[in-house]
């Protein structure tokens, strides 16, 4: 869910590694980033509608990834997949450390792109040695 | 007790206007600066403003001492993500609007109990406005089960009678009597119904034309 340029990025490396992959999007435009050669099916529609789901097949789903630009679309949407398709894998990205880290808590696999981004640049400035 | 409201949009002013005429305290979060601004002094200054999805901005209202969490935003995502913070920090009761009302599925799933459809919670700020003799939806229960309140005019085909001799669709009861001095009574074998008497009833969403029928008469009133 989301067809910005990380959904796009994992859409593309999952279709290639062999998945059956659907990519769920608001905004038809946004499949553009899909490369070419893209296998897997285009859904537009909105990832908090469980009717949206349901066509994009979220009950069958193995896997489910949300990464809009919304912490909280991005989380009712996980918890969706989960509790209502029943989903085993779930991924939701939260930009704010805050609350990724309370719907760590709540069971719910979360990823902080500022967190993550934090660290790395701190270990680069790290690596460099003290000033 | 006190009493978080978060969002401070026609639904959370109303309500906060209700809290603060009783005996709570309470505070409105509304993310909107010129919206805070405008019903601060109107409520007497218990806004603050900030966004109630965060937990610092939720930690600054003090919610490790709130006794009750209400999410009324218009999104369904953020009232979720401040139910489910607020649950996080111990609050006992949490209370969440659900916009779209298939959602409250999900609501139920994670044990946010109490969903109120703003459809209906609109539709009853309306209706409660409006003098005629209509069925205002209070509140929507468990498995399709709701509760509704009528109130009697001299009209309604029930006055006179007691709530027995009342022929109700199937699965519907009449659970409370508040009569027009704002006394509320259990409606027993030798209430009669009166005419200004509010009747708060539990039915099925799909009998409501049924229950019109029955305690109203006529084809007027509620009507999706």
């Amino acid at each position: 869910m989301g067809c910005g340029r990380t959904g796009a990025a994992i859409a593309a490396r999952l279709d290639g590694d062999g998945h059956d992959v659907t990519m769920l999007d608001l905004d038809a435009g946004q499949f553009r980033r899909l490369p070419d050669g893209f296998r897997g099916r285009k859904a537009v529609g909105n990832g908090m509608d469980m009717d949206a789901m349901e066509r994009a097949g979220a009950r069958e789903a193995d896997a489910f990834v949300a990464v809009t630009q919304g912490d909280n679309r991005n989380f009712f949407a996980s918890q969706l997949a989960r509790e209502v398709f029943g989903v085993e894998h779930v991924v939701c990205r939260v930009k704010d450390p805050e609350r990724g880290e309370i719907f760590g808590h709540l069971g719910l696999r979360t990823y902080s792109p500022t967190s993550a981004g934090a660290e790395a640049i701190l270990a680069m400035l790290a690596a460099d040695g003290p000033a | 007790m006190y009493v978080i409201i978060a969002g401070g949009g026609k639904v959370g002013y109303h309500l906060a206007r209700e809290l603060l005429s009783g005996d709570h305290e309470m505070l409105v979060i509304e993310r909107r600066s010129a919206r805070a601004a405008e019903i601060d002094d109107r409520l007497e200054g218990a806004v603050l403003r900030g966004d109630a999805c965060e937990a610092s901005v939720l930690d600054g209202a003090g919610i490790a001492r709130a006794d009750l969490v209400a999410a009324v935003t218009g999104d369904d995502e953020d009232n979720l993500v401040v139910c489910e913070i607020a649950r996080y920090r111990g609050v006992p009761r949490v209370l969440a609007r659900v916009n779209n009302p298939p959602n409250s599925l999900l609501f139920e799933r994670r044990g946010i109990e109490t969903t109120v459809s703003a459809t209906e919670a609109i539709l009853a700020q309306i209706e409660q406005e409006l003098p005629v003799t209509s069925m205002v939806p209070v509140m929507q229960l468990h498995q399709g089960l709701e509760l509704v309140e009528v109130r009697l005019s001299d009209t309604s085909p029930v006055v006179g009678r007691t709530p027995r001799e009342v022929l109700l669709p199937p699965e519907s009861l009449i659970a409370l009597i508040v009569d027009s001095g704002g006394v509320p009574r259990v409606p027993g074998a030798d209430t009669t119904l009166t005419v200004g008497d509010a009747l708060v009833v539990v039915t099925r969403a799909e009998s409501r034309g049924m229950l019109q029928e029955a305690l109203i008469g006529g084809a007027h009133g509620f009507d999706t």
